[in-house]
């Protein structure tokens, strides 16, 4: 430790470099940064600078808020991890310590210098050269006090899957209003398609359907089904949402969802979303008969009235008159406080993979439609038979890591497809007797209950071969290969070619980002990962929340996962928002623009650059000013101001100008080069 | 340190993206050399064309600017903002004698990391190539007054 009194500098700055145990020692010689600090930088009105083991320790804080109060320091600065880890933390020993918590700086010496840099020297210079920075800036701080917003105690929910439903529930039963909105005429999203659930074999229908009901029935619930959100406005605590309820040509009020009209349309169509493909459906439809809420939807484009101006056999036959042609798209704008983004995944579309034959090869199918296929209510009522509808396979090979773990198409485990396939594995043996085959790459079945089904499925009699399938082909070489389906494969445990003919091939295909998944990622102004799926606000410790306030997520939006973790994870989100409900307001960076009218010129250049229309023009007295109410603090505004009549609290051009100081301060291959001259 | 020439670049990064990315970066620890020194803005759209000259003029040697892919800006559209800035700055520079190479603008995502550390390393390497800018000397040998502290000492790191 080392001290200095300061002679004229107004300020008394405390510098804290912290050691992170060896995070940053081992990397940076934090002892000389802080000595370094006392020494060169006492004249910018550094009055004390340590270094200790752990800054953000209780010790670590108590010793700033013991310094602020013995020495009376004015301002803080924490050489340490990133401000998105710690800043709270430090501002809060500030705080307890009497200090306005504004007067911090934490200035990155882990994140950017000691885990990115391998010279210790050069690592050393850098930390004294953005600290030296965080010092400049620091005197230009001014004390501030947090934007107080009241939070709206309604909650908007995207997406009616397992996720968005358990979410649903979960607030709603707290006592506080939801919207459910669901892109499809029911909600239950990929769980309702499915028969069978691993690791338990529960009936997925026979679990979900509760759940659904609930939702659609719960008082404090308002379901917007064949719904979209087409605008969000506002920010944490009061977003202003508008959904475009889709027209279903079916009066909700009258329509008691008897399935008439169902029965009576004469035009069947291939069902690609709840069938896979592998069903039909009529023009007027609820895609399965659980569906909630029960009102069916006319399918414009299929429908014949709609195309030729003549049927009307639902209209005619409905018994309530609740079939409405003329029935268009309403938008409806709600109020909610935070926003829960449940839009769960696509199934990657194993066509692109020709080598499988998907798409080309009659027999091989996906694993939804192989879920369509073992379900009872599905296409075959349960029945495992091939694409002819009769023919029971006697052989049946399934393949792992179909579009996931392959360099080709995503990097990424999908987690579900071992367990998948195993379940499938389990059902084919069940229903047909049928020899069966996984191909896999590594085997992952790790969670409760997982490891137990796959001794399970081996002790079934299932057979394993360990190997990226190679083809799929229905080119047979011998006699026994005539008519079947060819699996080629390096078995990678015997390291043999083996050719396997089969009758059925299903693939299962990796969970991938909706296809749509950027475009609602910048409607709810939230990033995407390089994969496409949501990025959540830290990996481990905040899975659900985003960066941006107010905004969560659940299922697999986030990444690819199973029932348990999804419904988990809708749980979490709802407790988080609950949370914010509960407290009623939250606390925000003051982080705004303000205009010194004596300086504003009036020449507008600012005017239009807002995307929040947050600046105002006032003809008669030819200034601008900023509305903190819906200012979001970006600081464009700023930035383009000629006059610099524009200021942003906490990012100020005098705080930025002194950083840039302060890191050029230090330049000490400049100066070595400087000498050599 | 080594004998070959050590350039200073000033990176300026997004609050919402990039920073995030040099975090990232950092907690996956990918390497990128110790030569770019980062300030944090709320957006690129924050970034002054001052800060850029400042940066220059107290003797960085090059300046990375960082911000969200277009449509992806945090504040919905201000990265288009600062991509006009910047396309503008980058021809007033060039007529002031600024190889246009000093000044870069890079989009990088809060998962991007590793492409953030590998922009950082490419410019690195460009900056070391054009050799040091020295303005604050040139424009001493002008007779122009050059903003560097006079105070500055030689400090054995």
């Amino acid at each position: 430790m080392t001290e200095h009194t300061n002679p004229e500098g107004k300020e008394r700055i405390g510098v804290y470099v912290c050691h992170c145990g060896t995070n940053i020692a081992g990397m940076v010689d934090v002892e000389d940064v802080a000595t370094w600090a006392a020494r060169e930088l006492a004249d910018r009105g550094v009055v004390i600078a340590r270094d200790y083991k752990f800054m953000c320790s209780s010790l670590g804080q108590e010793l700033i808020e013991q310094d602020i109060k013995e020495e009376g320091l004015t301002r803080v600065v924490v050489a340490a991890c990133s401000p998105h880890l710690h800043e709270a933390t430090f501002r809060k020993a500030c705080a307890n310590a009497g200090l306005n918590p504004y007067l911090c700086e934490l200035v990155s010496i882990r994140e950017q210098v000691s885990w990115v840099h391998t010279d210790k020297v050069a690592a050393t210079e850098k930390s004294k050269a953005v600290l030296s920075g965080g010092v400049e800036r620091v005197i230009h701080h001014e004390p501030l006090e947090p934007l107080h917003v009241p939070i709206h105690p309604a909650t908007l929910v995207v997406g009616g899957g397992i996720a968005g439903i358990q979410a649903a529930i979960e607030v709603a039963d707290a006592g506080y209003p939801v919207y459910l909105v669901e892109r499809e005429p029911s909600i239950g999203g990929h769980m309702s398609q499915f028969d069978k659930t691993f690791p338990t074999l529960d009936c997925s229908a026979c679990i979900l359907t509760p759940k659904m009901v609930t939702a659609g029935t719960h008082p404090h619930i308002k379901l917007f089904s064949y719904s979209e959100v087409t605008n969000v406005d506002g920010y944490v605590g009061n977003f202003t949402v508008t959904i475009r309820k889709k027209a279903r040509h079916v009066n909700e009020e009258l329509c008691t969802g008897c399935g008439i009209c169902q029965e009576k349309c004469p035009k069947k169509v291939i069902d690609d979303v709840y069938e896979a493909g592998l069903g039909y459906r009529k023009a007027v439809y609820t895609p399965f008969p659980q569906a909630v809420p029960k009102f069916p939807v006319i399918d414009v484009p299929n429908c014949i009235y709609f195309q030729k101006g003549t049927c009307k056999a639902c209209e005619k036959f409905c018994p309530t008159n609740a079939i409405d042609f003329q029935q268009e798209d309403e938008y409806v704008t709600v109020q909610v406080g935070n926003i829960i983004l449940a839009t769960g995944f696509d199934l990657f579309d194993p066509r692109v993979v020709s080598q499988y034959g998907y798409g080309r090869l009659a027999n091989v199918f996906t694993s939804l439609e192989f879920e369509r296929l073992t379900n009872a209510a599905g296409p075959t009522n349960g029945e495992i038979v091939l694409r002819d509808g009769v023919t029971k396979p006697t052989s049946v090979g399934i393949l792992h890591c179909v579009g996931s773990r392959d360099r080709n198409y995503n990097n990424y485990c999908s987690v579900i497809c071992c367990m998948q396939s195993l379940k499938f594995a389990h059902l084919v043996h069940e229903r047909t007797g049928a020899t069966v085959y996984n191909f896999y790459i590594d085997m992952r079945t790790a969670y409760k209950e997982y490891d137990e089904f796959y001794q399970r499925v081996l002790e079934e009699g299932t057979l394993f071969v360990r190997g990226k399938v190679a083809e799929v082909t229905d080119a047979a070489r011998l006699p026994q290969e005539e008519g079947k389906l060819i699996i080629q494969v390096e078995d990678t445990l015997a390291s043999v070619q083996r050719r396997i003919p089969v009758d059925m091939v299903v693939l299962s295909a990796a969970m991938v980002p909706r296809h749509d998944a950027h475009e609602v990622a910048q409607l709810f102004g939230i990033s995407c990962s390089s994969n496409g799926w949501f990025i959540e606000k830290h990996p481990k410790l905040d899975p659900v929340a985003t960066m941006t306030e107010g905004i969560f997520i659940a299922g697999c939006v986030q990444g690819p996962k199973d029932i348990p973790s999804s419904v988990a994870q809708g749980a979490a989100a709802s407790a988080r928002v609950l949370g914010r409900i509960q407290q009623g307001e939250i606390a925000l960076e003051p982080v705004r623009a303000t205009v010194d009218e004596s300086k504003c010129s009036g020449c507008r250049i600012c005017n239009n650059l807002c995307p929040y229309n947050a600046i105002l023009f006032h003809e008669d007295r030819m200034v601008t000013e900023i509305n903190p109410a819906l200012c979001q603090g970006c600081g464009t505004c700023v930035a383009a101001c000629p006059a610099g009549a524009i200021s942003g609290t906490c990012f100020s051009n005098e705080q930025i100008f002194a950083q840039i100081e302060g890191l050029m301060r230090v330049n000490f291959q400049h100066e070595k080069l400087a000498e050599m001259a | 340190m080594s004998e070959q020439f050590e350039p200073i670049l000033v990176g300026f990064t997004c609050n919402w993206c990039s920073y995030r990315a040099a975090d990232l970066a950092g907690t996956a620890r990918v390497k990128y050399p110790p030569n770019i020194r980062l300030i944090r803005l709320m957006c690129s759209g924050r970034l002054d064309p001052a800060f850029v000259m400042k940066a220059l003029a107290e003797g960085a040697d090059g300046v990375l600017i960082t911000g969200c892919h277009p449509g992806e800006c945090h504040y919905l559209e201000q990265n288009y903002k600062a991509l006009r800035r910047f396309l503008l700055l980058r021809r007033t520079l060039e007529q002031m004698g600024i190889e246009p190479g000093r000044i870069k603008l890079v989009w990088a995502s809060a998962a991007e990391g590793v492409k953030l550390a590998h922009e950082i390393n490419t410019m690195v390497e460009e900056v070391r190539a054009m050799g040091p800018l020295n303005w604050p000397k040139r424009w001493e040998s002008n007779g122009f007054h050059a903003t560097v502290k006079e105070q500055e000492q030689e400090v054995t790191a």
